[in-house]
């Protein structure tokens, strides 16, 4: 109790106006802002992988398996954040158990186990199978038993076998797209049906947290590419690095177009809200909304990109241009999770003041867990690339020339 | 063909024997579900009290802006009440100070929620055109958002239309205090599960009239069913042309206003 008061007594004097008495403390912290982000770079990455296989864009065979390792490593991660801010995590199975079938929220453990189970899991045992049962048959000790584990003891690799792994692969795939649009739309959809905060009811919401999610999906995999490759000593392709950078600036247009109509429609109807609003964005929002995620985050990115594809620029400093820009998306998009979420609790429900979000470094809503959560995925991508090599020309092709 | 069994060399086939096992299984579960039932009946019955049935309620609060002094005993009865901590962000009911100046200009507070009353401030030197006081609490609204959202069903409606707070089931997520439009709602600061006005479930259930309801010294908050002729809510409704908070947002509110100001939210 009085570590709560000695929390948010402090806050009182940040107020600004009149808020509810009950609104002085903020309840979604830090951590909430970590599960959107995150769960968006899962969506993006497979949005990305499924370009190969649907899409069939060749230019990004080199990213394909990394993007779904990716996608995994983070969606382990993602439902630890609101696990550790639940009051009682302990009690977070009723969820499964007896959950309320009008509440968007129970919807996640069931929207989270079939993209994990039905999609993703699935789809990378299919595309490693064969590689699985043939590092199995030339390994020894516990490599050969884990990766015969893995392939469930299938030793099946005949042409009719590969066959039928392809075309549940394209299947999966072609399920895994709209799985995918539901894991980030439903997020959007936590935020966008609240009717009580003007800020987050949107029916926009959901489709502009997809685009954001594509986007900074499509922006990891750029970064991982560009961090891993030259740490094998391999070359980047460039044809491979300029399609996802390709791909990036697209993304980022739609994003920025639906983000612009969002804010347009907003000034336009001027709602009751829109007075409280105006006063949040220049009073408590402007750095990170409009310096860093519309600025920082969007336009210097887009322009740079857009350069890029207009001018002919030499492959070192196009690499560099796309690097910088990548890491700039990633500090955007974050920003955009922030301003959501933390920005949606600043204004009082009175439509009459604001408040303030002081954020703390130690405990389970502090800044030091959410870094943790934040690194965690590279950590589990590290050991998965280990044990599933992603690499065409790597691992594999060295066990198999010897 | 005159027996299916002779087929199978006088055997029951594998079919019907699943079905007849069914079956057979079927009628125990019949007892289980009649005496379940009779056994849950029993159960509500011992904790709300015999001679209570929520389907024969349906209760709602009407509260005279003209009539509340905000002297904040009703903030005061409620946590005495109910054990809600008395540090000064907790609430379960407060009250608001509104004055409108010359210039239109609106004042809104509530300091401490007003458990401890109001006192003069510099701005009651410029010109007053307009000052009342409006005691805010849950709305247990008709259509209310926090029991929609909540995930695991920990909030919920009772028969008699109160919405409570099941604090065994509450994972703590915070949701429904996100999704109420009028800030009622709070998370308990030690047992971390929501909390919000109960209408004094337990007292209303003996009989009794909600804490607030008791202490008011004008009468300002009145406390009835909502749907019987003979209850003093529904003559308040008679009497006095009432609104509700926000109504726009369609949670249709059992909290009703009379003489409610346009610069209430």
């Amino acid at each position: 109790m009085e570590e709560v008061v000695q929390h948010i007594g402090p806050l009182v004097t940040e107020i600004s106006g009149f808020i509810y008495p009950n609104e002085i403390a903020l309840h979604w912290g830090l951590l909430i802002v970590v599960y959107p982000y995150l769960t968006g770079l899962v969506a993006g990455a497979f949005i990305l992988a499924s370009l190969v296989k649907v899409f069939d864009v060749k230019a990004l065979q080199p990213t394909y398996r990394i993007s779904l390792l990716t996608a995994l490593a983070f969606l382990l991660v993602a439902p630890l954040p609101l696990l550790a801010h639940l009051g009682h995590p302990e009690k977070s199975f009723e969820i499964f158990l007896t959950p309320n079938t009008r509440s968007a929220m129970a919807m996640f453990g069931f929207v989270y186990a079939w993209y994990l189970m039905a999609v993703l899991l699935l789809e990378i045992w299919f595309d490693y199978r064969k590689d699985l049962i043939e590092w199995a048959t030339r390994e020894r000790g516990f490599m050969k038993w884990l990766h015969k584990t893995i392939a469930l003891f299938s030793k099946d690799v005949s042409e009719r076998a590969l066959k039928f792994d392809a075309k549940a692969l394209k299947a999966l795939t072609v399920i895994g797209i709209p799985s995918a649009f539901l894991l980030h739309g439903y997020v959007g959809f936590i935020f966008g049906s609240v009717k009580a905060n003007p800020w987050w009811s949107s029916v926009l919401m959901p489709i502009v947290f997809l685009f954001s999610a594509i986007v900074s999906g499509i922006a990891l995999i750029l970064l991982i590419y560009m961090v891993v490759t030259p740490a094998r000593s391999r070359q980047i392709d460039m044809n491979c690095l300029d399609t996802i950078a390709k791909y990036l600036f697209y993304a980022m247009i739609v994003d920025f177009s639906l983000e612009a109509l969002d804010f347009i429609h907003r000034i336009y109807e001027s709602e009751e809200s829109i007075g409280i609003l105006a006063e949040l964005v220049s009073a408590k929002l402007f750095v990170s909304l409009i310096v860093i995620q519309v600025l920082l985050g969007m336009v210097i990115p887009l322009a740079a990109i857009a350069s890029v594809m207009l001018f002919r620029v030499p492959a070192e400093l196009r690499k560099l241009i796309y690097f910088v820009s990548a890491l700039l998306v990633q500090v955007g998009i974050f920003a955009t999770r922030w301003n959501v979420v933390i920005g949606g609790q600043l204004f009082s429900k009175s439509f009459r003041g604001l408040a303030d979000f002081e954020m703390t470094i130690l405990g389970w809503e502090g800044l030091l867990v959410s870094l943790v959560m934040l690194f965690l995925p590279l950590a589990i991508l590290y050991v998965l690339v280990k044990i599933l090599p992603p690499w065409e020309d790597g691992y594999g092709a060295r066990i198999a020339g010897g | 063909m005159a027996d299916s069994h002779a087929n199978n060399g006088g055997r029951i086939r594998r079919r019907s024997f699943i079905k007849k096992l069914f079956l057979a299984a079927a009628s125990l579960v019949v007892p289980g579900t009649t005496y379940a039932k009779g056994v849950l009946g029993r159960l509500r019955k011992w904790i709300v009290d015999d001679s209570y049935d929520p389907n024969d309620h349906y209760w709602g609060m009407g509260i005279d802006i003209n009539k509340c002094i905000g002297c904040g005993r009703c903030v005061d009865a409620c946590k005495t009440e109910n054990d809600v901590p008395r540090e000064p962000f907790f609430f379960r009911t407060w009250v608001e100070r509104y004055r409108i100046f010359e210039d239109n200009e609106v004042l809104v507070d509530s300091p401490g929620g007003a458990m401890e009353g109001f006192r003069n401030t510099a701005e009651d030197e410029e010109t007053v055109i307009r000052s009342f006081f409006v005691p805010k609490m849950c709305n247990q609204c008709d259509n209310p958002p926090c029991v929609q959202v909540c995930p695991v069903g920990a909030t919920f409606k009772t028969p008699d239309g109160v919405v409570l707070v099941d604090t065994d089931y509450c994972i703590g997520c915070r949701y429904c205090i996100q999704a109420c439009p009028y800030g009622a709602r709070f998370l308990h600061p030690v047992t971390h599960t929501a909390e919000k006005c109960t209408f004094c479930y337990h007292r209303v259930t003996q009989g009794l009239r909600p804490a607030c309801v008791e202490v008011c010294p004008t009468q300002a908050r009145i406390f009835g069913e909502t749907k019987k002729r003979a209850s003093p809510l529904v003559r308040f409704m008679r009497m006095n042309k009432v609104s509700v908070l926000k109504p726009a947002l369609n949670t249709e509110p059992k909290v009703f206003y009379a003489n409610l100001d346009m610069q209430v939210r």
